[in-house]
């Protein structure tokens, strides 16, 4: 037994978040932020030729047959690098749902394009733990009507994985007649999300589309947002340590005062053992499936609290300064506002492992 | 990442299921005084026949003699929970002065020591703090003076956990008072039965007399009785507070906890209401569910670190801290859950648990008080950790040492 990253696992990720560093400076992520952009092509192109938008993608089919672990450690530099791609949904949720509950035809004509960073894919299934709004899709044979809504990735996808009320899955083009596309404003201008409505929509059914398979692709999603919260949140930590270094007020650098100094050992107290869930729950989704679910809300509650713990502080340990959009430190803080809601905040996610240890109806 | 345990772990846990099972009926109860009972001593006696307890304490000194294996100890510390079996002991003598000695002590000192300690034949206390001398350990002023081959030693110690009890203590002395703070103190090991110490039990708000005060008027220790060199205690200190550390946040307990909480929360209710169906109190369940399980993992990464002989770095500066703080938690928990009739205490009709709940609500705030605050922690985890700026140090007194 190891509990640890391996050597290749600690290169990975070393590649990408050195490559993230560069490609998505915050001067750029504001470029991309200030334009509404659906997503920044420039960082995805180069993301998508390290190979890692298909990294759960099996090798038959152009991707890197890594497992979530894998996934989970890009998402931790995509949070850290507050990078404005379409992880979550396009490299993660949609494989997914193709690979658990496709046909062979259909495996075989989206995945390989995933993989490349070709296309994009929203994921439309916030409705089956959360619906807003009286959102909700049903379907008649294999035809969508109703409204879906924080569609993942949604803006800028070209593929669309849709969940009905009932659980099954649909794969609607994003060209499809009767599709409409609606780009919901959020506070995190990195990863946009989207409504859709769907009168009659033609789509193509998932055939092994299931509950379950909805589970595992919600389970992946909140893994993946944890590890999101954990790389914004270390990068927060970073930041405030860095400043609390330099800025001074009493003749002292505000790091010699033990009030900050508090500040950050408390975010770092707290953080640290976050890694180590994030870890587990992403490993359990593959090795250890019967924990798979419950890990992955204990990962998504916890980070989602010590998120924003981590964020109100490491913004007040910047003064005034944390407050501007110069210093752009309300990257992380809105990422990781967003990140507490997608795929259910933590009472919600909270209530949902209660249900799956049987201590609520 | 692997966390298979593979055939030879498994084959292990399956041995150590069929002594768990086997020798259930023998489990001690908990004397309560400190001191081991006739009954955990030979429990004790049991476990390290069996490789469960001073597992890899070599068999010179009295223990097993096993490789050290952290999956193997880890297996044993979760079947033994599983069961709610006691494990072996984790006295201060155990737990902080044996691994010292089996790191500085003299092979004379390992022979002597070593195995009555981890027998539990042998009670040490831990004779750090002074009343002027808390937080800012190094400042401590119990003088020891050479005379021929003893040291004399005259001073006090004060919040000594089981010093009524004990039989020798580990006691740290200034014997170089020209030199500086840090550099002036020893590390001696010597009997309470030695003349000039007087024990006096302190109550603490528990109830119970958990620490002592501890008055030394002349007690003579032969010079051979230091660990390591003169001067060098504090380092030697360093060695066992890291030790105690490790001991303060072990996350194993805080599973235990949660699981009696998970129980209690299924077995009471309140007008008929099983505490779990309430939403509120459920959700502070899973709620420290979710620290509990980060904590342990945290705890195996840890592991993995240390068997790799890797510094974790700041992973484990955090652990007494948040190990600590999470027990509090959680017993403050079960002491809401069960409300009013959680406040009971001492031998009240309706009472809960012996009134175990308070009593650790109190004493695990006694926990994070003791081996280093919470605030000095912070310091240690901003300044080693994050390489933030030192504490200042006051300027010196005029005509000061
Ligand atoms: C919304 C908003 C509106 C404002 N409006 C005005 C305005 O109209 N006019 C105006 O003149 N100013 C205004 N300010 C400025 C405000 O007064 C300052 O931001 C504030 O005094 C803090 O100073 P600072 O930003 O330089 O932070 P710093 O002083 O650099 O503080 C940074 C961090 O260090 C900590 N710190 C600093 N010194 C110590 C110490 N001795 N002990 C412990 N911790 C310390 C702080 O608590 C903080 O966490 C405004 C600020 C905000 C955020
Ligand atoms: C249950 C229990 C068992 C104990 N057992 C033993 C034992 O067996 N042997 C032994 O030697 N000792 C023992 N102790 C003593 C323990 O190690 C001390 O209580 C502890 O080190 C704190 O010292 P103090 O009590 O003098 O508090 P002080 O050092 O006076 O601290 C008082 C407050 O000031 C804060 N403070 C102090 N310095 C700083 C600083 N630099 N920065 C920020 N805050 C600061 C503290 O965090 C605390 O909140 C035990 C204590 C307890 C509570």
């Amino acid at each position: 037994m190891e509990f640890a990253l391996s050597e290749e696992q600690r290169m990975l990720q070393d590649t990408v978040g050195r490559f993230l560093a560069d490609a998505s400076e915050l001067d750029i992520v504001r470029k991309s932020a200030e334009a509404h952009e659906a997503f920044s092509k420039t960082i995805w192109t180069g993301f998508a030729e390290l190979g890692v938008a298909g990294i759960l993608i099996p090798e038959e089919h152009g991707g890197l047959g890594l497992g979530m672990l894998e996934a989970a450690l890009m998402s931790e530099m995509t949070g850290r690098h507050v990078a404005p791609i379409p992880f979550v949904g396009t490299a993660v949720m949609a494989p997914l749902a193709l690979t658990l509950a496709g046909s062979d035809e259909q495996k075989a004509a989206w995945l390989p394009r995933l993989a490349s960073g070709d296309i994009v894919a929203g994921v439309a299934v916030t409705e089956t733990i959360s619906a807003r709004d009286g959102a909700g899709v049903s379907s008649q044979g294999d035809a969508l009507s109703g409204s879906a809504l924080f569609v993942i990735d949604g803006p800028g996808a070209d593929l669309f994985i849709v969940a009905d009320k009932e659980g099954a899955l649909f794969l609607v083009e994003a060209s499809a007649t009767g599709l409409e596309r609606i780009d919901l404003t959020t506070i995190d201008l990195t990863r946009p999300v989207s409504e859709l409505r769907f009168e009659n929509v033609s789509a193509e059914r998932l055939p092994n589309g299931s509950p379950a398979v909805v589970q595992q692709m919600i389970d992946a999603g909140r893994t993946m947002i944890a590890a999101d919260t954990l790389g914004a949140g270390q990068m927060m930590i970073e930041k405030a340590v860095d400043y609390a270094k330099e800025r001074q007020q009493f003749g002292r650098v505000i790091g010699s005062f033990q009030a900050v100094k508090h500040l950050c050992a408390e975010m770092a107290a707290e953080l640290e053992p976050c890694r180590s869930l994030v870890w587990y729950a992403a490993y359990a989704q593959d090795a250890i499936p019967e924990e798979g679910a419950l890990m992955s809300c204990h990962a998504k509650a916890h980070l989602s609290e010590v998120g924003r713990f981590v964020a109100r502080t490491s913004t007040e340990v910047h003064g005034g300064m944390g407050f501007t959009d110069l210093v752009g430190l309300h990257y992380w803080f809105k990422r990781i506002g967003l990140d507490r809601q997608l795929l259910g905040g933590p009472e919600r996610v909270r209530e949902e492992a209660a249900r799956l240890q049987g201590w609520a109806a | 990442m692997d966390l298979a345990y593979g055939a030879e772990y498994e084959a292990f846990r399956e041995e150590v299921k069929r002594f768990v099972s086997e020798n259930k009926d023998k489990s001690p109860r908990q004397s309560g005084t400190g001191r081991p009972s006739d009954d955990q001593r030979k429990w004790q006696d049991l476990l390290i026949k069996n490789g469960y307890a001073a597992r890899t304490i070599p068999s010179e000194y009295g223990g097993y003699g096993a490789e050290p294996d952290i999956l193997k100890s880890r297996i044993i510390a979760e079947e033994f929970t599983r069961a709610s079996l006691p494990l072996g002991l984790a006295s201060q003598g155990v737990s902080m002065l044996v691994p010292t000695l089996l790191e500085l002590g003299t092979d004379e000192q390992k022979k002597q020591w070593i195995e009555p300690t981890i027998r539990g034949e042998v009670v040490w206390c831990q004779g750090y703090s002074e009343p002027g001398s808390g937080s800012d350990l190094a400042s401590l002023q119990t003088k020891a003076t050479e005379d021929g081959d003893d040291f004399i030693i005259n001073g006090q110690k004060i919040w000594t956990s089981t010093a009524q009890v004990s039989d020798m203590i580990f006691c740290l002395v200034r014997t170089e008072p020209d030199a500086r703070k840090h550099e002036g103190i020893s590390y001696l090991i010597f009997s309470m039965d030695t003349p000039g110490i007087e024990v006096r039990p302190l109550m603490t708000m528990t109830g119970y007399a958990e620490f002592n005060e501890v008055f030394f008027t002349d007690v003579r220790v032969p010079k051979n009785q230091i660990v390591a060199e003169r001067g060098q205690g504090w380092f030697v200190a360093n060695a066992t507070l890291k030790h105690e550390r490790g001991m303060l946040g072990d996350p194993n307990q805080a599973g235990t906890r949660l699981a009696a909480i998970i129980d209690l929360m299924h077995e009471e209710t309140v007008s008929g209401e099983r505490l779990i169906d309430n939403p509120l109190f459920r959700d502070r369940l899973v709620q420290l569910q979710a620290r509990v399980a980060a904590m342990q993992f945290h705890g195996m990464r840890l592991l993995t670190a240390s068997a790799k002989k890797e510094d974790p770095g700041i992973a484990r500066l955090v652990v007494k801290l948040m190990g600590c703080e999470l027990n509090h938690q959680l017993a403050a928990l079960a002491i809401d859950a069960l409300g009013e009739l959680g406040v009971l205490y001492e031998r009240s009709p309706h009472l809960r648990a012996g009134g175990r709940w308070q009593r650790s609500y109190m004493f695990d705030l006694g926990l994070i008080i003791g081996g280093g605050t919470a605030q000095i922690q912070k310091n240690i985890i901003s300044e080693r950790g994050l390489g933030m700026p030192r504490e200042p140090k006051p300027a010196r007194k005029e005509g000061a040492a």
